[in-house]
């Protein structure tokens, strides 16, 4: 019987002969559409990483490095000139070129729907020096731009093609990646192949990528150790000791740009009525009696980093003088017996419903009890969530932010007045001044001044007490080499190899 | 019989505008406005919210969305997927084989071990066999498919190496690697329905053991075998037909977790994915489909009666 089992499960085993110039990746969740225009999840960048080629990209050490720009220049504050690679084609065999980026910014910029306008909206008119030249004319002075154009605003368009497919485009989306796109099965994989006129062709070393979309951890870690793929994203910390065990397997961390963090509602509806959201004294209590340290050793496995600011370590805008800790019980109950405000205090929370949100409220609300504070935590649905946010039905919200390249994006729509994610309706002059003044200057060290001065006002107002910043964790098998660990997280196919 | 037939057909059409308008008026209920959901990072802005909404006929009355729903549903338009920008008809496309292979193998999987293992239960009542088959059925029954999958996994693709522990491979690309990926999900799902076939079918066995035409056959000198195949089991398929159509069809509607698991793209984790991203039409479009096929299955086994009891042919 064993025997006759045996040679079944041969006869059914995977040919492995004909994978040899594969990767196989394993996503966290199924991407949404493929269009960079509209697209909008964290995981569908990964997949673009792969099909679309941007004007600029990130080096591990989070600086602007050329990709289709071979160089740039600030010809004034307002002005940008960017100096095009030559030779480059897209998929379908057009011709990249200057005519190429100025339709490409313009429909990021004015196609319906487009959610790369608010990320690029400071550009006017792009103009066309010559083929490899172009103009960018903006509204007003903006340093993140660059930023923005490392992600998917600097992807760029075939301007036949894409006109002819319209809002088709994401079925079959056509860039200058060094893989162009096969065939997508929703929730199963999405199939690229190697683009053979790539412009850096000889840094490809796959015939065909496969992102196969496995949002369960256990069932990722199991495939990972299985060998039916060949590398990870986003593995939890909680299974990095089962695949560092592993000698086929090699695990690669790196600080990520993203963090989480309670939002407190201050002024968005009548629930911004709670003594909470009413009080600083008592928001700078609840961050007192929260032990960041322990928090992320007991959901994260110690893998994240304690962090009480938007900012990664890995970024150079963050600021090591803002503390992360030590807990001050102390402090927390004399500034709760400041506020003259009796104990225990009601605070409601809202934490998507996750295995890993529901740990860390588990763990802040024993750690404020201590305190004064008596927590409610309230499970809800992901989508109801963000719903609850914007309408101003929470007290607080446990939610976390994927990050940006630039500091700006971490922070403008979150803390300035009227700021797209600005679920708190926080509004305070300085903070606003701030962050505009640090949109409109591109040197580092003036930049990190104008945020220091932004930090000040706000955590005095405190209406965001952040958590931790996450870490990327890669997993992947030991035969693959030349995987570069970028803040952003992406998976850049460019130098990846998989030996014997 | 075929005007009984005939107005089972005529109620398909009545059937499914019914679960038309109770999926579409279901889901209104769901907490989480779709715009937000879509909207992304830029939820805050008003404007992206009404042109979001002004897109995909969110900003009009119930009655005129549905209408417009139906309208080009009934000329075979599914609708876009809101969230991926693929048409609804090429996701269901892609999921309905997916779904009908590992259905159809968890089905038969199920039938193979569920009715030999009721009808030996049955004939040897109270005996040893009768329990070790009711233990195997408790067994099946209480066995959450998620940790089975999983333990699966780990045991037969981990550390044996003799399966590949998910995905999907279409049969016309390589059938061996086919029957490899769905085997172990097909065996999950199957084992849990295979405990329920195996109950009904003992106890359906048992009543057509005691009854009168099973003493006459075996006083007729009959085999034993015969007796029970040809007599017994015949008679006692009735219960048994209703509830593998029954069954089937909960196989057809998708498998959730089993899908999870295995990473099988079929319609549980389709209608899940849409239901968490707030993509109606992926969502009215499954259940349409779904309820499609429970109805065919429903009057297939209204078929599957009059052969296994002639008695309904004059009806």
């Amino acid at each position: 019987m064993r025997r006759f089992l045996l040679a079944a499960a041969c006869l059914l085993t995977f040919s492995t002969a004909t994978q040899a110039q594969t990767l196989r990746i394993a996503l966290r969740e199924d991407p949404d559409i493929l269009d960079p225009t509209l697209a909008r999840s964290y995981v569908g960048r990964i997949v673009f990483a792969g099909l679309c080629d941007k004007l600029f990209d990130l080096n591990e050490k989070l600086e602007i490095v050329p990709q289709l720009a071979t160089a740039y220049e600030w010809a004034d504050a307002k002005t940008l000139i960017l100096h095009l690679r030559q030779g480059v084609v897209f998929h379908n065999g057009e011709k990249f070129d200057a005519a190429a980026v100025k339709f490409s910014l313009e429909r990021h910029l004015t196609m319906p729907a487009s959610f790369r306008r608010s990320e690029i909206g400071t550009i006017d008119q792009v103009e066309i020096v010559d083929s490899a030249t172009v103009r960018i004319v903006l509204k007003a002075a903006t340093s993140p731009l660059l930023a923005q154009l490392t992600d998917r605003a600097g992807m760029m368009y075939p301007p036949k093609a894409t006109e002819a497919a319209g809002k088709d485009f994401g079925q079959r989306p056509i860039c200058s990646g060094p893989f162009q796109f096969v065939e997508r099965v929703a929730q199963d994989r999405i199939v690229l192949e190697r683009f053979p006129g790539y412009w850096d062709a000889k840094a490809v070393h796959f015939d065909k990528v496969v992102y196969r979309p496995m949002p369960d951890s256990t069932v990722l870690t199991a495939n990972l150790r299985a060998g039916s793929i060949d590398l990870a994203e986003r593995v939890l910390p909680t299974d990095v000791a089962t695949i560092e065990a592993d000698a086929k397997l090699r695990i690669v961390s790196s600080p990520a740009l993203g963090y989480e963090g309670i939002t407190f509602n201050l002024a968005n509806g009548d629930r911004s009525k709670a003594p909470i959201d009413q009080s600083a004294l008592l928001r700078q209590a609840f961050e007192a009696a929260l032990d960041r340290k322990a928090l992320v050793d007991v959901v994260f496995a110690g893998k994240y980093q304690p962090n009480a600011q938007a900012i990664s370590p890995a970024s150079p805008y963050y600021i090591p003088d803002i503390p992360t800790g030590p807990r001050d019980l102390a402090r927390a109950k004399a500034l709760v017996r400041q506020s003259g405000i009796p104990t225990p205090i009601a605070v409601s929370m809202n934490v998507p419903n996750t295995p890993d949100r529901a740990q860390l409220a588990e763990v802040i609300q024993a750690m404020v009890r201590e305190a004064g504070f008596e927590l409610k935590i309230n499970l809800i649905e992901f989508a109801s969530s963000l719903q609850a946010a914007a309408q101003g039905n929470f007290e607080t919200y446990l939610i976390g932010w994927s990050g940006r390249a630039d500091p700006d994006g971490n922070l403008y729509s979150f803390m300035h007045t009227g700021g797209g994610q600005n679920d708190a309706h926080y509004s305070n002059p300085v903070v606003d001044d701030m962050l505009d003044r640090a949109r409109q200057i591109s040197d580092v060290a003036d930049r990190r001044a104008a945020y220091a001065k932004m930090w000040q006002a706000q955590r005095a107002d405190m209406p965001l007490i952040y958590l931790f910043s996450p870490v990327n964790i890669v997993g992947h098998t030991a035969k693959l080499t030349g995987f570069r660990a970028v803040p952003d997280g992406m998976i850049r196919l460019q130098g990846l190899a998989l030996g014997k | 019989m075929k005007s009984h037939l005939g107005n089972r057909i005529a109620q398909i059409v009545p059937t499914l505008l019914l679960v038309s308008i109770l999926v579409f008026g279901l889901q209104q209920l769901m907490p989480g406005d779709p715009a937000v959901v879509l909207a992304g990072e830029e939820r805050g802005d008003p404007r992206v919210l009404a042109q979001i909404r002004a897109e995909l006929w969110l900003d009009r009355s119930l009655p005129l969305q549905y209408l417009h729903w139906i309208g080009n549903v009934l000329q075979g338009n599914l609708g876009m997927s809101w969230h991926i920008g693929q048409p609804v008809s090429q996701l269901i496309l892609q999921k309905l084989p997916v779904t009908l292979q590992l259905g159809g193998m968890a089905f038969i999987v199920a039938v193979a071990i569920g009715v030999p293992a009721g009808v030996v239960a049955a004939v040897h009542r109270n005996g040893f066999w009768d329990y070790v088959a009711n233990a195997i059925g408790l067994a099946g029954l209480s066995t959450p498919n998620f940790w089975l999958g999983i333990m699966l996994i780990l045991l037969v693709s981990v550390n044996l190496g003799w399966l590949p522990p998910s995905g999907f491979v279409p049969p016309t690309e390589d059938w061996r690697q086919s029957l490899a990926t769905t085997i172990m999900p097909a065996f999950v799902l199957g084992n849990a329905i295979a405990a329920i076939l195996m109950r009904h079918t003992r106890s359906a066995m048992l009543t057509a053991l005691d009854a009168d035409y099973v003493r006459t056959a075996r006083a007729k000198g009959l085999g034993e075998f015969r007796v029970i195949v040809w007599h017994a089991l015949r008679n006692a398929s009735m219960p048994i037909v209703t509830l593998g159509a029954l069954e089937l069809g909960t196989l057809l509607s998708g498998a959730v977790l089993t899908e999870q698991v295995f990473s099988i793209p079929g319609f549980g984790k389709a209608i899940v994915d849409a239901v968490f991203n707030r993509d109606y039409p992926v969502v009215q479009g499954v259940v349409l489909v779904t309820a499609f096929l429970y109805v065919v299955l429903n009057l297939l086994a209204d078929i599957l009666y009059v052969v296994v009891n002639p008695r309904l042919r004059s009806g």
